[in-house]
């Protein structure tokens, strides 16, 4: 057989592919992967383990297309430093408790289901992975949202501690709507939607929206140039350490 | 240019979309729907278009491996299998025979779609039996019961749901709506 690997061009297949679009949600989606992943046999319950797992494995589908885009996958995944992802700080976060990374993936999710429906429906280089991947992602949100309807409007501990959450990852949000370069979206529209949905989730949850900035210069906010918490640098050590200790290993 | 399939590449067709799937060996290709098509270029160089169920299917591989296989033992020197995307695949691409199927391997098949936009998704508790699937409920596949809720929208496989009857309490799997 002739290899292929995940092929998204358009069925003309013409129009370049902006490499700093594929990047970038390539790299969320690979990061936010392997996190989802790290909670493997660490989930509270044994719905979790697998709900996580099968987010994890959509999410690690989406990052295969869209860097294949960019480039080689497997290079760009295991052999590029810290400084050359372009993923959002968000989705880098350690995983916290339960309810941290229920707060990321509420965040995260809503804002991914939304930009891939905004891409599904032009005409763009995306357009193929985000019609089929928003239809994916419309579970991970909506298993997002159930969490913190239940976590918000549970016990005062599972309350207590979603709201910590929502309020630690906030100073993250901002960043998911800078414009990125070849992506043709409505970003201030996207902000707009996003914070509607997001504020409509907490508020039936019975948890505030959190207060002070979603962003700033003392905060976050600078992943897709590059730059990167510091917990991202071992979860890469970690990510990679197989591929680069063994260069071409197979199994 | 789309062209008419030849008699050789209907019967490709024909061999490719028997293979069963790998991970739900009841169905074939051709009931789940993922094989699109099967063009020949010369006489024994072949190009199969399939496409996966979700993104990160990862029994992709070894539905190609498969009809790989199968086609070079009829014949074909060159079979190369093209991932496409586009249109995306929906659970509506089940053939009539293969929710037939699915059903009596006991796994509930998915509901018809219909509209082909996004999959509605309904907040309620999350464990639920009431707020998905009141207009069209997911029956039993053991005893045909509508009265089953929904445990985790996760389950075996991506494609899968847990959801367990209350009128014969066995736990089964559902393949959701896509």
């Amino acid at each position: 057989m002739t290899a292929t690997g995940p092929e998204a061009r358009t069925a003309t297949g013409s129009a370049p592919v902006p490499v700093t679009a594929a990047l970038a949600l390539g790299d969320d989606a690979l990061v936010l992967s392997h996190r989802l992943g790290e909670w493997a046999g660490h989930a509270p319950v044994l719905e979790e383990e697998v709900a996580l797992a099968n987010i994890a494995l959509d999410l690690l589908g989406q990052a295969r297309v869209l860097l294949s885009l960019a480039g080689d996958e497997d290079e760009l995944a295991y052999l590029r430093e810290e400084r050359a992802f372009r993923n959002l700080q968000l989705v880098e976060q350690p995983n916290g408790d339960f309810a941290h990374t229920i707060a990321r993936q509420l965040y995260f999710s809503t804002y991914q289901h939304l930009l891939f429906a905004e891409l599904a429906s032009g005409d763009g280089p995306f357009a193929p992975l985000a019609a089929k991947a928003v239809k994916e992602v419309a579970y991970h949100r909506d298993h997002a949202e159930q969490w913190t309807l239940r976590l918000g409007d549970g016990t005062e501990t599972s309350h207590e501690r979603m709201r910590r959450a929502c309020d630690a990852l906030w100073r993250f949000t901002g960043e998911m709507f800078q414009p990125v370069e070849g992506l043709d979206a409505d970003w201030a529209r996207l902000e707009q939607r996003w914070l509607e949905s997001v504020t409509d989730v907490l508020g039936r949850a019975g948890l505030p929206l959190p207060e002070g900035p979603s962003t700033g210069a003392w905060s976050a906010g600078a992943g897709r140039q590059g730059l990167h918490t510091e917990p991202f640098g071992r979860m890469l050590a970690e990510m990679q350490h197989l591929h680069r200790s063994h260069p071409g290993a197979s199994w | 240019m789309v062209t008419a399939p030849t008699a050789l590449e209907a019967e490709l067709l024909e061999l490719a979309g028997a293979v069963p799937d790998p991970e739900l060996p009841v169905l074939s290709l051709r009931e789940l729907g993922v094989l699109r098509a099967v063009h020949l270029q010369g006489t024994d160089a072949v190009e199969v278009d399939l496409t996966p169920t979700y993104t990160g299917c990862p029994a992709l591989e070894t539905m190609s491996a498969d009809v790989e296989r199968v086609l070079r033992a009829h014949g074909m020197r060159e079979v190369t299998v093209r991932t496409v995307l586009s249109p995306a695949w929906s659970t509506d691409d089940i053939s009539p025979e293969g929710r037939r199927k699915l059903q009596e391997f006991g796994i509930a098949p998915p509901r018809v779609r219909h509209d082909g936009g996004p999959v509605p998704l309904a907040l309620g508790p999350t464990r639920t039996r009431a707020a998905d699937t009141a207009a069209d409920p997911v029956h039993c596949p053991h005893c045909g019961s509508a009265d089953t809720e929904l445990l985790s929208r996760f389950s075996s496989t991506a494609c899968k749901a847990l959801r367990r009857c209350l009128a014969c309490r066995e736990p089964f799997d559902h393949f959701k709506e896509l």
